[in-house]
């Protein structure tokens, strides 16, 4: 297969754009809505100030922590749906942590936190880990599974034992004392430890997947597993530690949402971050340079879809659909190249 | 008894749209492709579905626009899938997120807003009959057209000339392609056929089982729930729809259980199916483990066990099939 020049894979990847805009904009007409002013009103709600920008990092947190992780156990081949719950789990295990000093704490609470919301997290991979080696569940169905399980664990938290004292909403537990609070960067609603945990999951992930042999032999067991067992490179053995580790970082995200974001453990705490993170990855390829810049532009749209309902009376799944149109028409195209390319071949 | 009879009557309602679903994707699965669009699918054509019929004023329509959206999804996945060449596990996850998000932005005018529901169908002479009575007599026709889809698929595929091509498309595509069978052509056929399926029961949700649209509107889930019936039924139109009624049943005795222990807040019941689904994959697919197989070959009494488990997928389920690269 030789080599495309990087202007042919420009004009690609500009045909997808172009796809993906016409297709949004058929699916603006027929809610009446005007398409380009609804995506002017989008990317304008989520740069059009410096607190706006503030919530894009944000969001952009959690999830390139998820996009992040996700990126080990698809070396490894292997679809890790479980996200979403590993999130959740990792909030909740946070939260249990903390409910230990509600009289607050400093920085020794707060990595305790962050250690719980890592194990939380771990564990409830794990579990689809151990689902898929010992009991041959396909990891779609259990990561599912396990997804809701997580938001039916912390339904019944936050109705249940850890309900506020009087009233149990949807709104959430008790709020953290405010000594448990991520430190804000100046003013904007985005924690410096959480944008430096961030990065330093990008390098650390960066140097384990083409920096170790760890990551060789994930690739090995990825690419081939009947050749990885003969070489005795224990393929389910590292199959739980790519889901672990995926799982650890997903946590790390929903601690980062508890302890800079909401402050309290409610039902919404993921915002999806899990599922969306796979989009991300899919539409990066499962390329790592990537995926930090597709979730700042997709983080924008989760921003700027706010907007949407108060200011042209929209649901904000918007940005929803916008994401998923892209990741589509980079299908389409990618197979059409192929389409083309083997047409090529024949002739 | 005529509590019993009640019960069964609200699990055939309960459990008509999983039966249209797992049918559907057994059909499609049968031809060798995985749809995993069922849960986006479904709140999709729920919506087209309502939305449809609200502006007509005719539910029938609203069922057949909720079969159109459902088909239009699965012939997505089926040009992406089968003719470009993708992995239809990435599509068809994609369009999940994709069309639940659809649905949620498109269905935002319908939202809680009045509009026709299929109603009741009333056989005469039927309601007269101690407990079928109250079961068969007076029930939503989407019960009466999944009972029926049952029949329909399980004689198509077993008793026709098409559906012989159907599972030799899904179980060996290069033979069927070397006795002349256009191999992409009727797998894409099938993917058209199920994805209809799964719109009306996609329209089943929001005319029939919970009428209205919203957001939540109660059948988030459901898709996923019926992909792993498929599996639980090993891709038999009748096993699998089984597996659906037992699944009504549970989501149906959550709903009692609930008036029992009403300490236990409403939404654990709702994920109570979740961890039944992971537990039966799980009894369906232990089986095939190899310490599981060693037990049996130690203690030969389990064999009569082991038969149930033997569950064989179609041998090219997901595979792609070129036919330049010729048999």
């Amino acid at each position: 297969m030789n080599r495309e020049s990087l202007l042919t894979q420009i004009g690609w990847l500009c045909a997808a754009l172009g796809l993906a805009l016409i297709l949004t904009i058929i699916v603006c007409l027929p809610s009446g809505a005007p398409p380009f002013e609804t995506i002017y009103v989008l990317f304008k709600g989520g740069l059009g100030s410096m607190s706006k920008i503030g919530r894009v990092l944000a969001g952009w947190v959690p999830l390139t922590l998820c996009a992040v992780g996700l990126l080990v156990p698809f070396t490894a081949r292997l679809w890790n749906i479980g996200v979403e719950g590993q999130v959740i789990m990792g909030a909740v295990f946070c939260t249990a942590a903390l409910r230990f000093f509600p009289e607050g704490g400093g920085v020794v609470q707060i990595i305790l936190g962050f250690a719980a919301a890592m194990l939380g997290g771990a564990v409830w991979a794990l579990l689809a880990g151990l689902l898929r080696v010992f009991g041959r569940v396909h990891e779609i169905f259990s990561g599912l599974g396990l997804n809701f399980v997580a938001l039916g664990v912390t339904m019944w938290l936050i109705f249940g034992p850890w309900k506020r004292p009087g009233v149990a909403s949807m709104s959430g537990t008790q709020p953290l004392d405010i000594s448990l609070w991520l430190p804000r960067l100046g003013t904007l609603s985005v924690s410096w430890v959480g944008l430096a945990l961030a990065i330093a999951a990008i390098l650390c992930i960066y140097i384990l997947l083409h920096r170790t042999t760890w990551g060789l032999k994930m690739r090995a067991v990825g690419e081939n597993t009947k050749a990885a067992t003969l070489f005795s490179l224990g393929p389910r053995r590292r199959l739980l530690q790519a889901f672990m580790l995926c799982g650890a970082l997903a946590g790390l995200a929903g601690a980062t949402q508890v302890l800079g974001v909401y402050h309290r453990l409610l039902p919404a705490i993921s915002s999806n971050y899990g599922y969306t993170a796979l989009l991300v990855g899919m539409m990066a390829s499962f390329r790592l340079p990537l995926v930090p810049f597709i979730c700042l532009f997709f983080s924008i749209l989760n921003v700027g879809s706010i907007q949407l309902p108060l200011q042209m009376g929209l649901d904000s799944s918007l940005s929803g659909v916008i994401q998923g149109v892209m990741v589509l028409s980079l299908f389409i195209i990618q197979g059409m190249r192929l389409w083309f390319r083997q047409r090529r071949e024949t002739n | 008894m005529e509590t019993f009879a009640l019960t069964l009557a609200a699990i055939l309602v309960a459990g008509a749209p999983l039966v249209l679903a797992t049918l559907g994707e057994t059909l499609t699965e049968k031809a060798g492709i995985i749809n995993l669009s069922l849960d986006g699918s479904i709140l999709l054509s729920a919506m087209a579905a309502f939305a449809c019929s609200a502006a007509f004023d005719n539910p029938w329509l609203g069922v057949l626009a909720g079969m159109a959206v459902g088909a239009a999804i699965a012939g997505i996945l089926g040009i992406v899938g089968i003719y470009l060449g993708q992995s239809q596990l990435a599509v068809g996850f994609i369009l999940t997120l994709l069309c639940r998000d659809l649905a949620y932005f498109l269905g935002h005018n319908y939202s809680r807003q009045p509009g026709p529901d299929l109603g009741l169908w009333t056989i005469p002479g039927v309601g007269d009959i101690t407990f079928i009575g109250p079961i068969f007599g007076s029930q939503s026709p989407i019960v009466y057209l999944a009972l029926a889809a049952i029949f329909c698929c399980w004689w198509w595929m077993f008793r026709t000339q098409g559906g012989m091509r159907l599972r030799a498309v899904g179980e060996s595509p290069r033979a069927a392609f070397g006795r002349g069978i256009r191999v992409r052509l009727v797998r894409l056929y099938y993917c058209l056929a199920g994805g209809a399926l799964v719109g009306m029961a996609g329209a089943a949700y929001s005319l029939a089982v919970k009428p209205g649209w919203g957001r939540p509107q109660g059948c988030e889930g459901a898709g996923w729930i019926a992909l792993a019936i498929v599996i639980f039924g090993g891709w038999h139109p009748v096993r699998t729809a089984l597996g659906a009624f037992f699944f009504a049943a549970l989501q149906v005795s959550g709903i009692y259980l609930q008036e029992y222990f009403p300490s236990i807040p409403a939404p654990v019941f709702q994920v109570a199916p979740f961890p039944m689904m992971i537990l039966t994959l799980l009894a369906v697919n232990m089986g095939r483990m190899g310490w599981v197989q060693d037990l049996v070959r130690r203690h030969p009494i389990l064999k009569t066990f082991s038969k149930g488990w033997n569950i064989e997928a179609p041998a090219a389920l997901g595979q792609d099939f070129d036919p330049k690269k010729g048999l």
